[in-house]
């Protein structure tokens, strides 16, 4: 009898997943599209939340059917109470803050705890303190963002911090898989480049609080190409590319000139070309990602596995435990997506990008209508920034692009990714509070107008 | 002074607005650019998946496969007419203990093939859904229960067991191939290969076969035997002469006597018989060696070899299970004495039976060639069709025109030439004999070729037959053929 209701239970899962998938982000997009009362839109948010708790509880249902494994109930149940934390927490401190970006934070990192769970339990548990200790030290940081209003000011602080870090990295760092990208401390692997591109966007917006001539675009300019180039020299290709994507999208919106996006274009092409000559790790991925099937046994191996596992998910996923993911080496870092879509299918696969779609679009909607242009750059520096590393981690996953090796942010096992990108959703949420403020402030100015 | 102030912060509060706007404008079009791009990514992902799923599946590296033979019964194959062909037992729920049992042993070996020690046949082509599973929660649920496996989805094959048995049987103790189409669908009715092996016993039988290279049981001969046409090649010949000659033979006239000589090459004719004077249609009815190298002479390399492309020669064939690439060595400089042996199917060119029935097809079917197939559907076990294969067109090898000649030519084979044999009452057919000498050492030692299709007037199925070493395709390939044509007409 037991076993009749774990084969309803369990094969039914894979539906249920999906669909409540579907919803939140159908929710996610309501709340997008008329999200001119930002804190009006409570009751949708709830559902989300309710959407949020119905995948994670029937995905750990699921996984405790098929394993027969009980703690992980127990592991459910305080995973559930973190989120729960997370969300209420995020509620009382700042009522007037936008609640897509905490309610997004979550859901993926729900969806990580529950692939993490199945792919490596100790690792899950790894995450959760990590995502603790992030959460705890990151709370902070939409109240300082709102009231330290000389954030600006610190231009030639943050190009310091961040070639100085990077430049470390590159001079004294482990050698990590062909690339020297990491501190080790007790233990846990730290990448200084992951919480830098935070710093980094604070550089570029900061550089164009005032000017924005030419001269202005060509100091920007030099001085992220220096963490480029040490990145590059690190051989951390990921981030390299991320730091220059930033760049030029900060660029292109602090001036509004389309010449600079192009020239960025032959720049990078030709870098890309001379990367490829110097390079042999940049030669096998390049070569492993126009034919991976001829190097099916050494560099193709990955990513081929990766496009096994996409393949046999389908639709709706073959069912949590039912597949094989950790056939591909990395899973839990740098291929995380393909084991959700082998597992939990395309539909949840695709639901998940369009999660970090709405993050995305929304710190966009936010930047295009402060009025600051330092806050304005932050927004859209941050949020192009988060949507360039999913691209580039599902795009490499799913052979549209070449591997880069980055992580999934929230969804991947990792410190430095975790708790840079909570981080990065806190500073967003901070900038939600100042387009809340200016619009009180403008409307005041208004209304004395008027008077007058 | 303050005017001229006034004016210059307004200009400047309209330039920072104006300038505000076309940052906000770079915010939009990136938001756009890069949803464009997760949208491209999205549809990429799915596609390259689905489009590639079955390659992946059989893939040895991915271990999809493996679990679901852990989970599932293998599913079972059918025929056409319902005769289970193929399907597994286990003892209770352990899928590892199941067994391939095939009730019909060495007749269907080449064609349903085995699952063990790699695939072949139908076994190979539907592996993907023999392993996959659409039969419901329910019935899973139940075999649960019970402590029973559920057995994946069936495969419905296109072969009627009664044409292949007649055709196993037809060809008893030689070696050879026969293959039965359905001209206007491309359903392969009957594929047999001989020598053959009883795929229930492959395990004990695997390294014998491996290792005797005399016999190559393992070969299937229909799909991947290489054969020199012979004669069959005559009508391969006869289009490009139709090409060359405003599809018109009507002029054309040789004295036979036996041999034919040009440019110190001879070419003789079978058994050296004389055939006279003779026209294009008694060239071919005869199958005239003499009459065709004398055509040969005459015919443009180039365009030669064109149709010979058309006609799929250096190509891979249509067909979704390994198929070997049939030869010929007409090109722009081919010498004289090859382009004569070239004409009558001697000498370099090779051909697989199966090609040389698309070929019969395609002349039945008014140029156009199906795409020859032996799985028709996959259904689960609960009865529901889960995937249908279709009659698929592998487009036009010839014109109609060209097809109706050649019609005319062949019907004439069967009513005064060398397939007399196969006259019927009930039934009008057409066809080709050929014997091709395999050897260049012992002349003599010949192939017996037929292909052609029935009945003439609304062509239903083409017949392609090669026996090794019989003799001539006359005396010994039309005779089996006229066993197979029977059968279909009189069932």
């Amino acid at each position: 009898m037991n076993s009749y209701l774990e084969i309803y239970i369990t094969g039914l899962s894979g539906y249920f997943l999906g669909i409540s998938y579907i919803l939140y982000v159908v929710l996610g997009c309501v709340i997008l599209f008329r999200d001119d009362d930002y804190y009006n839109n409570d009751l949708m948010y709830n559902l989300q939340n309710v959407c949020m708790f119905a995948f994670h509880f029937t995905a750990f249902m699921c996984m405790c059917f098929r394993s027969g494994d009980m703690k992980l109930m127990g592991f459910y149940v305080a995973c559930q109470l973190l989120m729960l934390g997370i969300v209420v927490v995020a509620r009382i401190l700042y009522p007037y803050a936008d609640r897509l970006f905490t309610n997004n934070m979550c859901m993926l990192m729900t969806t990580g705890f529950v692939i993490l769970t199945r792919l490596n339990y100790n690792k899950a548990l790894k995450q959760f303190f990590i995502v603790s200790i992030s959460m705890m030290i990151s709370m902070g940081v939409p109240f300082v963002i709102r009231r330290f209003k000389f954030l600006h000011t610190f231009k030639w602080i943050y190009a310091s911090i961040g070639i100085a870090a990077l430049g470390i990295v590159l001079i004294a760092g482990t050698v990590t898989y062909g690339a020297n990208i990491s501190y080790t401390l007790r233990g846990i692997t730290f990448q200084p480049s992951e919480l830098i591109k935070i710093v980094f966007v604070f550089f570029v917006a900061s550089g164009f609080v005032r000017a924005r001539s030419m001269s202005e675009v060509f100091v920007t300019g030099s001085m992220a190409l220096v963490h480029v180039l040490i990145l590059v020299l690190s051989k951390d290709l990921g981030s390299a590319l991320i730091f220059a994507f930033i760049c030029v999208v900060m660029v292109f919106v602090a001036t509004g000139n389309f010449l600079y996006v192009i020239g960025a274009g032959v720049l990078g092409g030709a870098g890309t070309l001379i990367a490829y000559r110097m390079f042999t790790h940049v030669q096998e991925r390049i070569d492993a990602w126009i034919d991976p099937w001829i190097a099916i046994d050494n560099s193709g191996y990955q990513i081929t596995q990766s496009l096994f596992a996409l393949s046999s998910g389908s639709a709706w996923g073959v069912g949590l435990m039912n597949g094989n993911p950790n056939a591909i080496p990395f899973v839990e870092d740098d291929f995380v997506f393909s084991a959700i879509v082998e597992e939990m299918g395309f539909v949840v696969g695709i639901s998940l990008l369009a999660v970090c779609m709405t993050s995305f679009i929304r710190a966009l909607k936010m930047g295009a209508c402060l009025r600051s242009m330092f806050y304005r750059l932050l927004a859209v520096g941050l949020g192009s920034s988060y949507i360039f590393q999913v691209f580039l981690t599902v795009g490499g996953g799913v052979k549209f692009i070449p591997l880069t090796g980055v992580t999934l942010p929230f969804v991947s096992y990792g410190g430095s990714s975790v708790l840079t990108s909570i981080i990065l959703f806190e500073v967003l949420t901070g900038v939600s509070l100042i387009v809340q403020d200016e619009k009180d402030f403008y409307e005041r100015e208004n209304a004395q107008h008027d008077e007058e | 002074m303050r005017e001229k102030m006034l004016n210059m912060m307004k200009n400047e509060s309209l330039k920072a607005q104006k300038h505000m706007k076309r940052s906000s404008a770079a915010i939009v079009y990136t938001g756009i650019a890069i949803c464009l791009l997760f949208v491209c990514m999205s549809v990429y992902m799915v596609r390259y998946a689905s489009t590639h799923e079955i390659e992946m599946f059989d893939n040895s590296y991915n271990t999809y496969a493996i679990r679901l033979s852990r989970e599932y019964l293998r599913g079972s194959i059918y025929s056409s007419d319902g005769q289970l062909l193929a399907y597994s037992e286990a003892e209770g729920a352990d899928a590892a203990s199941q067994k391939r049992i095939y009730p019909y042993g060495n007749m269907f070996a080449h064609s349903i093939g085995y699952s063990s020690h790699g695939r072949m046949g139908v076994e190979s082509e539907g592996n993907f859904y023999l392993l996959n599973y659409h039969s419901g929660l329910s019935n899973k649920a139940q075999a649960e229960a019970d402590s029973e496996l559920v057995t994946a989805d069936s495969v419905y094959t296109t072969l009627d067991t009664g044409l292949q048995q007649v055709a196993f049987d037809s060809l008893g103790v030689y070696k050879g191939a026969v293959i039965i189409t359905e001209v206007k669908t491309g359903r392969i009715l009957a594929m047999v290969s001989k020598p053959d092996f009883d795929p229930n016993q492959i395990d004990s039988l695997w390294n014998d076969m491996l290792n005797d290279k005399t016999n190559t049981s393992l070969l299937n001969r229909v799909t991947q035997g290489q054969y020199p046409p012979g004669s069959t090649f005559k009508i391969i010949t006869t289009l490009e002469y139709l090409r060359e000659n405003n599809n018109s033979y009507s002029n054309y006239h040789f004295n036979c006597n036996g041999s034919f000589t040009y440019d110190g090459s001879t070419i003789k004719c079978y058994h050296g018989s004389a055939h006279g004077s003779v026209d294009f249609a008694t060239s071919f009815a005869k199958s005239c060696n003499s009459s065709f190298a004398n055509i040969g002479v005459g015919l443009d390399r180039s365009m030669f070899e064109q149709t010979l492309e058309d006609l799929l020669f250096e190509k891979d064939l249509p067909y979704d299970l390994p198929s070997s690439i049939s030869h010929t060595q007409v090109s722009e400089s081919t010498d004289t004495h090859n382009l004569m042996q070239a004409s009558i199917g001697q000498g370099q060119d090779s051909i697989s039976p199966l090609h040389l029935n698309m070929i019969t097809c395609a002349i039945a079917d008014g140029g156009e060639l199906m795409k020859p197939h032996l799985i028709d559907r996959v259904e689960s076990e609960s009865g529901s069709v889960v995937k249908n294969f279709g009659t698929e067109s592998v487009g036009r090898l010839m014109t109609k025109e060209e097809s109706a000649l050649l019609t005319g030519l062949m019907t004439e084979v069967v009513e005064r030439g060398t397939g007399t044999r196969l006259k019927s009452d009930s039934y009008t057919a057409a066809g080709k004999t050929g014997s091709a000498e395999f050897s260049t050492l012992s002349k003599g030692d010949s192939h017996a070729w037929f292909t052609g299709f029935a009945p003439v007037e609304s062509p239903e199925i083409a017949v392609t037959i090669i026996i090794e070493g019989a003799g001539s395709g006359g005396e010994y390939a039309v005779p089996i053929a006229k066993r197979m044509f029977d059968r279909y007409f009189t069932e």
